[in-house]
C-alpha cells in the first residue's frame, strides 16, 4: 500500500514536472556546457577537411623549415600555425582537427555496431532464456572478466595476423572498430538480457502474450521501446569508452598508422619528442581527448541519473 | 561446498576456452614452423619440425598436447628472440605484481574514504566538485596521464625518474625494488599513474553505494532506534556498502594487470604487459598464447577468491535460507 | 494526566521545483498511555507521513511545521536532532511496514538488540544479552536463546516482525508508532502481531499510533481511530463509534466500500458522490462481443484442471545433486462451468497464482492435464494452435501499474488483440470497437488518445479489463485484481467484473487471499494451502459450515468488522442502527 501510495505521489510529480528530462538538462549548466562541446567537437570534426589551415597529408605543403615552431602565442611562434609545428613542420592543430575526426569516426562505428549486435543478443537471450542464453551468457561472463584493453589487444593480434595489410586507412579502422566492438556488445547484451527480463516478467508482456502475438511482434512493439533509456545511456557511455580504447590502442602503436593518425596516434608520435622540449606536440592532442571523452561523459553520468527516476 | 565445486568447475571451463582459443591462435596464425625456424631453413628441417610438434596429428590431440604442456608451465619458444616463453614471463612477473599493489592500495586508500565523504555530504559544493574531478579521472586515459606526469615531473621538475625500475635486488627468483630507495623514486609515477583511474572508478561505485544504502529501510530503522548518526552511517550503512567492493576490487586487480600494458609502455617498465605489447606488435604468437593463459589463470583464481572471501563476509550465504518456522 | 503526545496543526510540506505539496495539513492528535489508536487512510492521506514527522525523520526537502508538539507535556523539538536522538529508540520506538527490509543483514538479531539496549540503557556486554534473550522471548520467539545469534534473514516473514517489534521494545518506550506493521504478512501472522501488539500495549501502558489502510486491522486492535484524507483529518473518535456510526460522508463511504465477510450483497456499495457507472445492458445476440461464441450457462465444465502439479527448482545442482525442488502446485483438481465464478483462496506460498499462470498457458504444468472448452492445454505444444483458445481465455492481472504498455496509447492497446485475431473487417470498425470497449468498461472516448500513466490505478486496471475483452472472451482469469487498489476503488471494479461477467456470461477463476471479497464475487471457493487443496464448496456452504479445519482457521482469522458497520442497506444515510462493538 505505501508502495501505491510513493507511486501515486510519483505520478503526480511526473505530470507536474511536465518534460522532466529536458528540464533538468536546461539547469544543469555542466551538463549543457558539455553537450555543447561535445557537438562543437563533433561538428568540428566533420568538417574537418574545410576548415583546417592546413592538410598534413599533404607532403609537398609540408616544409622542414618549418618544423618545431612553438604555438603562436609564445614568442617564437608563426601566426600561420595556431598550436605549432611537429618535428616535420606539420601544423598541430590542423592534424588534431583530423585526428578527432578518425578517433570519433572510429568510435561512433563501434558504438552503432556493438549496440546493434548487443540489444539483439540480449532481447532474444533475456526472452527466451534456456541454452541459448546460458551459452550467450557465459560467453559474456568470460569477456566481461577480462578487461576491455586486454581483449582489444589480443581481437587487434589476431585480426593483425589475419588480414593482409594494417598500413591501410580502411584495415586499421576495421582492426580497431572491431577490437572495441568485441568489448562493447556485451554490455549492451547483458544489460538488455537484464532488462528484458524484467519487462517480460511485467503484466503487459504477459498480456501480449495471452493475446497470441508471436515473440518476434512482443519484443519488437512491447519490450524494445521500453528498455531503450538505458540502451542510450549505454550507447553514451561507450562512446566515450570507445574514444578512449582508440586512442590507447593507437598510442600503443597497434592503432592507426602515423600517416592516417587519430588522437592516439599523435600523443604517440609526440611522446617520442617529450624530452626534446616541444611539448606541445603531446599536451594539445592529449587535452583535445580529455575534453572531448569528458564532456561526452558528462553528458552520460547526466543521462543515466536523468533516466533512472530511482536516483535522488 | 557444493558452490565452490560449482565455481571450480565454471573455473576450468573458463580456462579451457582460454587454451581453446590461445591454441587455435598459436596453431593458425601464421605458420608455427616459419616462426619457430630461421629464414633459410630447409625443407627437410621444416618438416623435422613438423613432426617434433606433431602439426600432422589431429587436432584434438594437438589441443590435448598443448593443454598439456600448458598445466606444466610450457608454452614453446618465443618467435622473436628463440627464448623460453614461461621463462620470459616469470621473470617480468615481479615487476608488474609490484607495480600493481602499489597502485591498488593507493587507488583503496584515497578512494574509498573520499566516495564515503562525498556520498555522506553530497549536498555540499566541495562533492560536487569532487563528483566532477573524478569524472576527469575516468576520462583521462591512463597514458595521458602517464605523459603528462612525467611531463612536469621529469622533464620540467626533474625531481623524479621517467622510465625503468631503478636498483633492484634479487631475492631468489624475486626482483624486487622495494628495497632501495631508487626503486621507490621510479615507482612513484608510474604507480600513481595506474592507479588514478581506478580511484576516480571506486570513489564514484562506493558513493553511488552508499547513498543506495542510505535510502534502504534498515537505516532508517536505524536511525528511528535511536542510534547515533555515526554509528548508522559507519557501523551499518558502510558495511553494507562495502560489500559490493569486494567484488569490483577483486577484478579490478586483474584490470590492473592489463592496464599495466600501457603504463609500463609509457614508462618502460620492463614487466610482462610491455613484453605482451611487443608480442603483439610483433606478432609473436607463443608469446601472446601463454600471456592470455597466464593472465585468464590469475582472473579465474582471482574470481573464485572474491566468490570465497564473499560467501565468508555475507551471512545470507554463509548459512542457510530462511530457518525455524514461523 | 497529561497526554503523552499532543499534536496541534502539524503539516509536512515538501518543497519542489513547481511549488510545494502538503502531505499532511494542520493536523491536530492527541494519544493517552495504554491506548492504540488507529490512523486510516486510502494511498495520499499522509497517514504514514504522520508517523515519520513525530519521529522526526523527515528528511529535506520535507519540511515540518507545527503550532506545538508535546510529548509527555514536554514540548518536542524536531529540529533539535541530538534530542530526538536521544527520544527515539528509548522513548519513542518504530515498526515499520517490511520486515524483510528493517533489519541489518550483516548483524545477528542479538547484535542490533544488544547494540540499541546498551546504547540507550548504558549497561554491559552480559546485562544487555540477557535483556535481550527476554525481550525476543516475550514477542514470542521460540527458543531465544539459540535464535539470539541468528541473522536476520534465517527468520520467516511475521518472526522477522516479531525482532522488530523487539528492537522497537528495547527500552520501554512510552510511545510506539507502528507503519503498516502487518501489510507485509498474511493474515495468520497478521493475527499474531496484532495480537501481540495489543497486549503488549496493555501490559506496559505504552500508546500506540497504528497507521494502516485496513479498516479490519482498525476493527480489530484500535480504541480510537482517526481517518485522513488528503493529509487533512476526516474525523476521529472511538473506534467503534466511527466504524458504527461514521458522521462524515468521507468516513461513511470508506466503511462502506468494504467487502463485508458476512453475508453476500448484489453490488459493493459505492461511496457517496462517486457515480456507480453500470455498464450499458447489451443483446448478446446482435452485440459484436456476443458473436462467434455459443454461451449458454450450463453444466458442461467450460475449464476443467485434474492433477496439477508444478515444482520451482530453488537451487540447482551438477547434475541433478544437490538440487532442491519446492512443490508450488500439487495435484490440484477442480472445475469451472460456463458462466460460474469460482474463487481460488490461499495465503502467499498457497500456489494460487502458480495455477492462475498455468491455466492461461504462461507456465508450463510438470504433471496433470489442464482442458479448456476441450482443448488440452497441456498437450498443445505448438503455440499456433493454443490461437483459440489464447482469444477465449483471457486474464486480468495485480498490478495496474505494470499491466499496460507504458510507451502506446489506450488506442493502440485495446485495438492490438482486435487487429490480432482479426475480429473487425477494418480499420474504421476496430476504432468504433475500441470506444465501445471503453465505454463498457465506464471510460470516456478520449481515454483512446492518452498514454497509461495519465491514468490513476482503478482507471489502469478499466483499461486492462477492456484489452481484455478486446478478444471476445468465455473465460476470465481474475489474478488478484484489485489488491493493489485503495477500497472504494476495489469496490468500483469489483462490481464492474461482476456486472460484465453477468452481462456476458463469462466464466471466472477468481484469484484472491481476501476471503470477504471473494464471498462477494463467487458461486464456488476452492481453499488452498501450500499447494494443496483443501477444501471446494459453494460459497455459501464455505463461509457458513467450513469442513476443512484450515478454512476454519482462516475465517476465524480473518480481521472483520461486520459487528461495528451499519447494515449496508442503509449504510449510505447513516440512519439504521448498528450492533455496537463490546
Amino acid at each position: 500500500m505505501q508502495d501505491a501510495e510513493a507511486r501515486s505521489l510519483g505520478r503526480i510529480a511526473r505530470l507536474r514536472a511536465g518534460n522532466d528530462v529536458l528540464d533538468s538538462f536546461l539547469s544543469t549548466p555542466r551538463v549543457v556546457i558539455a553537450a555543447a562541446v561535445a557537438l562543437l567537437m563533433i561538428l568540428t570534426a566533420v568538417l574537418a577537411p574545410l576548415i583546417a589551415p592546413h592538410d598534413p597529408f599533404d607532403m609537398a605543403a609540408i616544409s622542414l623549415l618549418d618544423s618545431e615552431l612553438p604555438p603562436a602565442f609564445l614568442e617564437g611562434g608563426d601566426a600561420r600555425f595556431l598550436l605549432g609545428t611537429d618535428s616535420q613542420g606539420r601544423d598541430v592543430f590542423s592534424a588534431i582537427l583530423h585526428g578527432l575526426r578518425i578517433s570519433l569516426m572510429v568510435g561512433v562505428v563501434a558504438v552503432l555496431l556493438s549496440m546493434a549486435l548487443g540489444v539483439t543478443v540480449g532481447l532474444v537471450s533475456g526472452y527466451f532464456g534456456g541454452f541459448v542464453d546460458s551459452v550467450l551468457m557465459r560467453l559474456a561472463d568470460v569477456i566481461l572478466s577480462f578487461p576491455t584493453i586486454l581483449i582489444a589487444l589480443l581481437v587487434n593480434g589476431i585480426l593483425r595476423g589475419v588480414l593482409p595489410s594494417t598500413q591501410a586507412t580502411a584495415t586499421a579502422v576495421l582492426v580497431l572498430v572491431l577490437s572495441i566492438a568485441v568489448n562493447e556488445w556485451v554490455q549492451y547484451a547483458r544489460t538488455v538480457r537484464g532488462s528484458t527480463m524484467v519487462e517480460k516478467g511485467k503484466e503487459y508482456v504477459k498480456a501480449a502474450r495471452l493475446t497470441g502475438l508471436p515473440p518476434r511482434t512482443i519484443l519488437r512493439r512491447h519490450v524494445l521501446p521500453n528498455i531503450l533509456s538505458p540502451v542510450l545511456v549505454l550507447a553514451t557511455i561507450n562512446l566515450a569508452l570507445a574514444i578512449l580504447t582508440e586512442a590507447t590502442l593507437s598510442f600503443l602503436g597497434v592503432g592507426m598508422p602515423p600517416t592516417q593518425p587519430s588522437l592516439g596516434t599523435l600523443i604517440n608520435t609526440g611522446n617520442e619528442f617529450l624530452f626534446s622540449g616541444i611539448w606541445w606536440v603531446v599536451v594539445f592532442p592529449a587535452l583535445t581527448l580529455v575534453v572531448l571523452v569528458l564532456s561526452v561523459n558528462i553528458v552520460g553520468d547526466w543521462l543515466r541519473d536523468a533516466l533512472n527516476p530511482h536516483l535522488r | 561446498m557444493i558452490f565452490l565445486l560449482r565455481r571450480l568447475a565454471q573455473g576450468a571451463l573458463v580456462m579451457l576456452v582460454v587454451a581453446l582459443v590461445a591454441f587455435l591462435m598459436f596453431r593458425f596464425m601464421g605458420d608455427p614452423v616459419r616462426g619457430m625456424l630461421r629464414e633459410d631453413a630447409t625443407l627437410q628441417e621444416q618438416q623435422e619440425l613438423r613432426d617434433r610438434l606433431g602439426l600432422d596429428r589431429p587436432l584434438v590431440v594437438q589441443f590435448a598436447k598443448f593443454v598439456g604442456g600448458a598445466l606444466q608451465g610450457e608454452f614453446g619458444v618465443s618467435w622473436r628472440n628463440q627464448q623460453p616463453v614461461m621463462e620470459l614471463i616469470l621473470d617480468r612477473l615481479p615487476a608488474t605484481i609490484e607495480l600493481v599493489v602499489v597502485a591498488m592500495i593507493i587507488a583503496l586508500l584515497l578512494g574509498v574514504p573520499l566516495g564515503v565523504w562525498s556520498a555522506l555530504n553530497r549536498h555540499r559544493p566541495q562533492a560536487s566538485l569532487l563528483q566532477t574531478v573524478s569524472l576527469i579521472g575516468i576520462s583521462t586515459p591512463t597514458f595521458v596521464t602517464g605523459i603528462l606526469l612525467i611531463l612536469v615531473f621529469a622533464v620540467i621538475l626533474g625531481w623524479l625518474p621517467s622510465f625503468g625500475r631503478g636498483e633492484t635486488v634479487e631475492i631468489g627468483f624475486w626482483r624486487t625494488g622495494y628495497l632501495t630507495a631508487s626503486g621507490w623514486k621510479a615507482l612513484i609515477l608510474p604507480a600513481c599513474t595506474l592507479a588514478l583511474y581506478q580511484l576516480a572508478l571506486f570513489m564514484r561505485l562506493v558513493r553511488a553505494e552508499m547513498l543506495d544504502v542510505m535510502r534502504q529501510d534498515f537505516v532508517r530503522f536505524a536511525r528511528a532506534r535511536g542510534l547515533p548518526t555515526r554509528l548508522v552511517r559507519f557501523r551499518h550503512a558502510l558495511r553494507n556498502a562495502l560489500m559490493p567492493l569486494v567484488t569490483i576490487a577483486g577484478m579490478q586487480v586483474g584490470s590492473l594487470i592489463a592496464f599495466a600494458i600501457v603504463t609500463e609502455t609509457v614508462f618502460q617498465w620492463p614487466g610482462m604487459g610491455f613484453l605482451f605489447l611487443q608480442a603483439v606488435q610483433f606478432v609473436d604468437i607463443p608469446v601472446m598464447a601463454a600471456y592470455l593463459v597466464f593472465i585468464g589463470f590469475i582472473f579465474v583464481v582471482l574470481n573464485i577468491a572474491v566468490d570465497v572471501l564473499y560467501t565468508l563476509i555475507d551471512p545470507r550465504l554463509r548459512t542457510g535460507g530462511a530457518g525455524a518456522g514461523r | 494526566m497529561a497526554s503523552l503526545l499532543e499534536i496541534r496543526g502539524l503539516s509536512v510540506l515538501f518543497e519542489g521545483k513547481r511549488g510545494r505539496v502538503a502531505a499532511v495539513e494542520d493536523l491536530d492528535l492527541d494519544l493517552e498511555p495504554g491506548e492504540i489508536l488507529g490512523l486510516v487512510g486510502e494511498s495520499g492521506a499522509g497517514k504514514s507521513t504522520v508517523g515519520n514527522a513525530v519521529m522526526g525523520l523527515i528528511d529535506p526537502p520535507g519540511r515540518v511545521e507545527a503550532r506545538s508538539l508535546r510529548f509527555k507535556g514536554e514540548p518536542l523539538d524536531l529540529a533539535d536532532e541530538a534530542a530526538m536522538m536521544r527520544l527515539r529508540g528509548r522513548r519513542i520506538g518504530m515498526i515499520f511496514q517490511d520486515p524483510l527490509t528493517s533489519l541489518d543483514p550483516l548483524f545477528t538479531v542479538g547484535d542490533q538488540l544488544v547494540e540499541t539496549i546498551r546504547l540507550h540503557l548504558g549497561i554491559d556486554e552480559k546485562a544487555a544479552r540477557a535483556r535481550a534473550v527476554e525481550l525476543l522471548g516475550s514477542v514470542g520467539i521460540p527458543d531465544p536463546e539459540a535464535r539470539i545469534a541468528s541473522y536476520p534473514h534465517q527468520f520467516s516473514g511475521g518472526m522477522r516482525q516479531r525482532v522488530v517489534i523487539a528492537l522497537a521494545l528495547a527500552c520501554e518506550p512510552d510511545l510506539v508508532i507502528a507503519d503498516e506493521p502487518t501489510t507485509a504478512l498474511d493474515v495468520s501472522v497478521q493475527a499474531q502481531i496484532l495480537e501481540l501488539i495489543r497486549d503488549l500495549t496493555k501490559a506496559r501502558g505504552m500508546g500506540v499510533i497504528l497507521v494502516t489502510h485496513d479498516m479490519g486491522v482498525i476493527a480489530e486492535v484500535t480504541d480510537r481511530v482517526a481517518v485522513m484524507y488528503r493529509g487533512r483529518l476526516v474525523e476521529e473518535g472511538p473506534t467503534a463509534r466511527v466504524l458504527g456510526r461514521p458522521r462524515e460522508p468521507y468516513t461513511k463511504g470508506l466503511i462502506a466500500s468494504v467487502p463485508r465477510a458476512d453475508r453476500r450483497l448484489h453490488r459493493f456499495p459505492q461511496p457517496p458522490g462517486q457515480a456507480d457507472a453500470a455498464p450499458k445492458a447489451i443483446d448478446l445476440g446482435s452485440h459484436w462481443l456476443g458473436a462467434g461464441t455459443r454461451r449458454e450457462r450450463s453444466d458442461v465444465p467450460v475449464l476443467e484442471v485434474e492433477g496439477l502439479t508444478r515444482d520451482f527448482v530453488l537451487r540447482r545442482g551438477i547434475l541433478g545433486i544437490g538440487e532442491k525442488r519446492f512443490r508450488a502446485v500439487d495435484d490440484v483438481a477442480f472445475a469451472v462451468r460456463e458462466g460460474e465464478v469460482v474463487g481460488l483462496v490461499g495465503e502467499s506460498g498457497s500456489g494460487k497464482s502458480t495455477i492462475a499462470q498455468m491455466v492461461v498457458g504462461l507456465l508450463r504444468a510438470d504433471a496433470g492435464r489442464i482442458r479448456f472448452a476441450g482443448t488440452d492445454i497441456t498437450a498443445t505444444r505448438r503455440e499456433r494452435d493454443l490461437l483459440p483458445v489464447r482469444r477465449e481465455l483471457q486474464m486480468i492481472f495485480q498490478d495496474p501499474y505494470s499491466s499496460l504498455n507504458p510507451r502506446l496509447r489506450v488506442r493502440e492497446i485495446v485495438a492490438e488483440p482486435i487487429r490480432f485475431h482479426r475480429l473487425a473487417s477494418g480499420e474504421r470498425e476496430i476504432q468504433g470497437l475500441v470506444l465501445e470497449l471503453l465505454a463498457q468498461v465506464g471510460l470516456g472516448p478520449e481515454a483512446a488518445r492518452r498514454y497509461p500513466h495519465e491514468f490513476s490505478g482503478g482507471q489502469r486496471q478499466r483499461i486492462s479489463i477492456a484489452r481484455a475483452l478486446a478478444t471476445r472472451p468465455r473465460f476470465l482469469v481474475c489474478d488478484e485484481p484489485t489488491s493493489a487498489l485503495d477500497v472504494s476503488i476495489q469496490a468500483q471494479i469489483l462490481n464492474l467484473l461482476k456486472d460484465l461477467q453477468e452481462t456476458l456470461g463469462l466464466g471466472m477463476l477468481f484469484i484472491s487471499h481476501d476471503l470477504p471479497v471473494v464471498r462477494q464475487m463467487c458461486d464456488r471457493v476452492a481453499v488452498l494451502k501450500q499447494g494443496r487443496l483443501c477444501e471446494l464448496a459453494s460459497t455459501e456452504e464455505l463461509f457458513e459450515n467450513p469442513q476443512h479445519p484450515y478454512t476454519s482457521e482462516l475465517l476465524a482469522l480473518m480481521p472483520r468488522l461486520d459487528g461495528l458497520a451499519p447494515a449496508p442497506a442503509g449504510a449510505l444515510d447513516g440512519s439504521s442502527e448498528a450492533n455496537v462493538y463490546g
